[in-house]
């Protein structure tokens, strides 16, 4: 066995390549159908273009997948987390136009209130051990309905300039929710790599017995991870609201939870719990929202897009497979035992 | 077979080996952890396939390519782990996958009747519309052997089938194999046990670091050459090692305990008891299987939440709501069931190894890097674990080493009292060897150990004071020179009246 032949596979093996590669395809595609894909202009001293565009349509799922990744990576998921953005971004509107709170006050006490709605979902699952996808289903339904009756159902406009610059503000050109949501995502990862909690949560989630034994203290790590969920969708919410300029009770977050889910699995990581990819998530976030927007190019009416994209997710979850990716490359691999002396 | 060679990245796990089995004999596959049984039965059924050499089954060559083709062939196959669905019928789990059908409609009648046919067949006569769960593991095990021969094999392979029955269990077992071989069945015996192989096999092969050493008769192979060809040494140096073990050194009996329980008890698995272990000491807790001695190791070690009694260590009073206190508190724990309460099966070898004590330090202060991978290379090289990298996942290690992984994930936090719950169930002759080894080194070094063992003999040579427990309570205490098996066996034999 030579080292030669170990190296490729190695590389094979890395967890953020099929997405990336995935990825790339789907940016090759872009490039072919319009060239101009990668330019990025500067007008009125911000950055346009097709990706800054994608981006700045990412920014409200990023923060959601990355609670997401480590709500799944402890083997549970977090089906709360469009309805908890829905929760977000109306009180803070609530609580900025009629209380005509100060912003960060408003912004302090949604997200609060969010990591609130998410301990008591890790609660759930960690003492009362309710399933997660029922403990979590009970916050979707129960927060769309608290986030309509906050706003009687009717949608709250955003006037305060300084909620309006999450999502609308620019910085050296860049749009500020996308600085913010990449910053967050980059400070998350340095926290999992500084701290043993990337460890823990994977522990947790391939073996939780052994993982208990081993004196890990597995319902303080999950409500945790589940009031973190809730911040980070709460976050979400704030940039959504302030994107469109409006608190939507009855839309925000709609179905996000399936795109965040979606990433997360796209990205590497198992439903199943254990190891997992903070960078394959994010990536498969990306992926997602650059479909849509090439679906939109495309001309696909809206009431579609969901079929391509499902067969996108299809194909590179079945790139992830080893064993499909065995059956796909076995034409083109030498045959071992021809090689092996009889 | 002839010339087998199986290779996986960067280890050789079988190298030209040759395995006979004739019909209507029962041959032995005997070999340390990691010598390649495991791997030879799993090309032998289609699980891995071969990269080099050739099969014969029946006077024609196979090759199969999944276990289904080699099913259809005629050889069937029963793992270690029961794999059978605990909460179905032990009908429906012998036809799942084959059940008669007619227009779409399960025909339950017909799949009653196959299976107890299945059943007869083995001498079994048991009521097999009842979940396979409320039958014991000898009779799930039979079970599992009636749903591997339900399509007319030639060859069964057994894969340390007797590792969780006890001595009457496996005398069933026996039975039932007997009765296969005198039909004309030619079966694979795989196990760690050497009485077991003096009693039932005609031939025995050995392999040792994924070469065949031979294949003997048993007639002509003493026990003593058998394990000096499994170890790959002379038979002197064999009972020398033998030897050694035997002389332990008494430990302290009368210092103050560092472990102390009075009227330990919970409902339903632990009848009040107390128990104490003192530095230096290995105390045993022997008695059949199911007679409470795990239920109270996890009681120790706050595992289970006990509903009566008290623990003192080092005199002071231990709630023990959660391991995390009591690891805190110097205790270590290797659960007998390595699979699914040992192992992070996807994590690496060292993140194995330092789990408990980066839990212990907590979520913020993480072990560096290369301090982890310090530890790991210390108990690696200090444990002979063999395993290509400190990085290499802990799933693809023999279960030898999976356990030496365990013991080293304790010992890294030098515990005061370490409990050990069946640590060389399921692992080789050489293995087993320094396990002892190592609990009679780590006694001499102070620490204080619980050791849990369902083989006495094991329980006599390591122990210095031994707790005899049947039907969840403790019923006896033997100490120093009157540690017997004869002595322990009947104090669980006279309890019995």
């Amino acid at each position: 066995m030579g080292n030669s032949s170990r190296k490729p596979s190695l590389f094979l093996h890395s967890s953020v390549l099929w997405p990336a590669l995935g990825m790339a395809l789907l940016l090759l595609f872009n490039l072919i159908y319009d060239p101009d894909f990668f330019r990025i202009g500067m007008r009125d001293g911000r950055l346009y273009g097709d990706i800054v565009s994608i981006l700045l349509q990412a920014s409200k799922l990023i923060p959601v997948v990355v609670g997401m990744t480590l709500v799944i990576a402890t083997g549970g998921v977090d089906l709360s987390v469009g309805s908890v953005m829905a929760v977000a971004g109306t009180l803070a509107a609530m609580l900025v136009a009629s209380a005509s709170m100060p912003v960060a006050a408003a912004i302090l006490i949604a997200v609060l209130v969010v990591m609130l709605i998410g301990s008591v979902s890790g609660v759930l699952v960690a003492y009362v051990r309710v399933q997660p996808i029922v403990a979590t289903l009970i916050f979707m339904v129960l927060g769309r309905g608290m986030a309509m009756r906050l706003t009687k159902g009717m949608g709250v406009p955003i006037e305060n300039e300084a909620f309006l610059f999450l999502g609308g503000g620019y910085v050296l050109g860049i749009p500020f929710a996308v600085i913010l949501v990449f910053a967050f995502a980059a400070a998350v990862a340095v926290f999992l790599h500084k701290t043993a909690a990337g460890l823990l949560i994977s522990a947790v989630g391939d073996n939780a017995s052994a993982s208990r034994l081993c004196g890990i203290r597995q319902a303080r790590l999950k409500i945790g991870i589940y009031a973190f969920s809730g911040v980070c969708a709460g976050i979400a919410g704030l940039i959504a609201a302030a994107r469109v300029q409006s608190a939507e009770p009855a839309r925000m977050g709609e179905l996000l939870e399936l795109d965040a889910i979606f990433a997360v699995v796209v990205g590497g990581t198992a439903l199943t719990g254990g190891r997992f990819s903070l960078a394959g998530s994010l990536i498969g976030a990306i992926l997602i929202q650059t479909l849509v927007w090439t679906m939109q190019k495309l001309g696909v009416p809206s009431d579609v897009t969901p079929v391509p994209k499902a067969l996108v997710i299809l194909l590179v979850c079945l790139l992830q497979s080893p064993r499909f990716r065995a059956q796909l490359t076995a034409p083109f691999r030498r045959n071992p035992v021809m090689k092996a002396p009889a | 077979m002839r010339g087998v060679r199986k290779t996986f990245p960067g280890v050789v796990a079988l190298d030209d080996v040759a395995f006979t089995v004739r019909s209507g004999e029962v041959h032995a596959l005997m070999g340390e952890n990691g010598a390649g049984k495991s791997t030879l039965i799993k090309v032998l059924t289609g699980v891995y396939p071969k990269d080099a050499g050739v099969a014969t089954f029946a006077g024609r060559e196979i090759a199969p390519r999944t276990p289904l083709d080699a099913e259809r062939a005629g050889i069937a196959t029963v793992y270690q782990e029961v794999n059978l669905i605990p909460e179905l019928s032990v009908a429906e789990n012998i036809m799942l996958g084959r059940q008669p059908k007619r227009a779409g409609f399960l025909q339950w009648k017909e799949i009653r009747r196959r299976a107890d046919e299945a059943l007869a067949r083995l001498g079994l006569e048991i009521d097999s519309s009842r979940a396979v769960s409320s039958y014991s593991m000898a009779i799930q095990q039979m079970v599992a052997i009636a749903r591997a021969l339900y399509l007319d094999a030639k060859l069964l392979i057994l894969d340390e089938p007797t590792s969780s029955l006890d001595e009457q269990e496996v005398a069933e077992l026996f039975g039932t194999m007997r009765r296969l071989k005198d039909d004309g069945l030619g079966i694979v015996f795989v196990t760690h046990f050497l009485d077991q192989v003096y009693e039932i096999a005609d031939h025995i092969t050995v392999l040792r670091n994924g070469g065949l050493v031979g294949e003997f008769e048993k007639a002509q192979l003493p026990r003593l050459e058998l394990i000096a060809k499994m170890l790959g040494k002379q038979v002197a140096e064999v009972e020398k090692v033998g030897a050694t073990l035997a002389i332990g050194t008494p430990g302290e009996t009368d210092g103050p305990a560092l472990l102390e329980a009075r009227g330990l008890a919970r409902t339903g698995s632990v009848a009040a008891l107390d128990l104490e272990v003192r530095r230096g000491e290995v105390v045993g807790l022997a008695g059949l299987l199911g007679s409470g001695r795990t239920e109270t190791a996890r009681l120790l070690f706050g595992a289970d939440k006990r509903d009566a009694g008290e623990v003192r260590l080092e005199g002071e009073s231990a709630a023990l709501a959660h391991p995390a206190e009591a690891i805190a508190k110097g205790i270590g724990f290797c659960s007998e069931d390595r699979k699914s309460e040992g192992i992070v099966p996807t994590l690496s070898v060292s993140e194995n190894i330092i789990l408990a004590m980066q839990a212990g330090r907590g979520m913020l202060r993480k072990l560096p890097k290369a301090k982890q991978l310090g530890v790991a290379n210390h108990y690696i090289e200090a444990l002979k674990i063999k395993t290509p990298s400190p990085e290499t996942p802990v799933e693809n290690l023999s279960g030898g080493n999976q356990q030496k992984v365990l013991l080293a994930r304790w010992l890294c936090m030098q515990p005061k009292l370490i409990i050990l719950d069946e640590p060389t169930r399921g692992i080789d002759v050489g293995a087993k060897g320094e396990i002892e080894k190592l609990v009679e080194s780590l006694r001499a070094d102070g620490m204080a150990i619980l050791f849990i063992s369902s083989e006495l003999e094991e329980v006599v040579r390591a122990c210095n004071r031994v707790a005899v427990m049947r039907d969840h309570g403790k019923i006896g205490e033997l100490v120093g020179a009157q540690i017997e098996e004869h002595a322990i066996m009947e104090l669980i034999a006279a309890h019995e009246e």
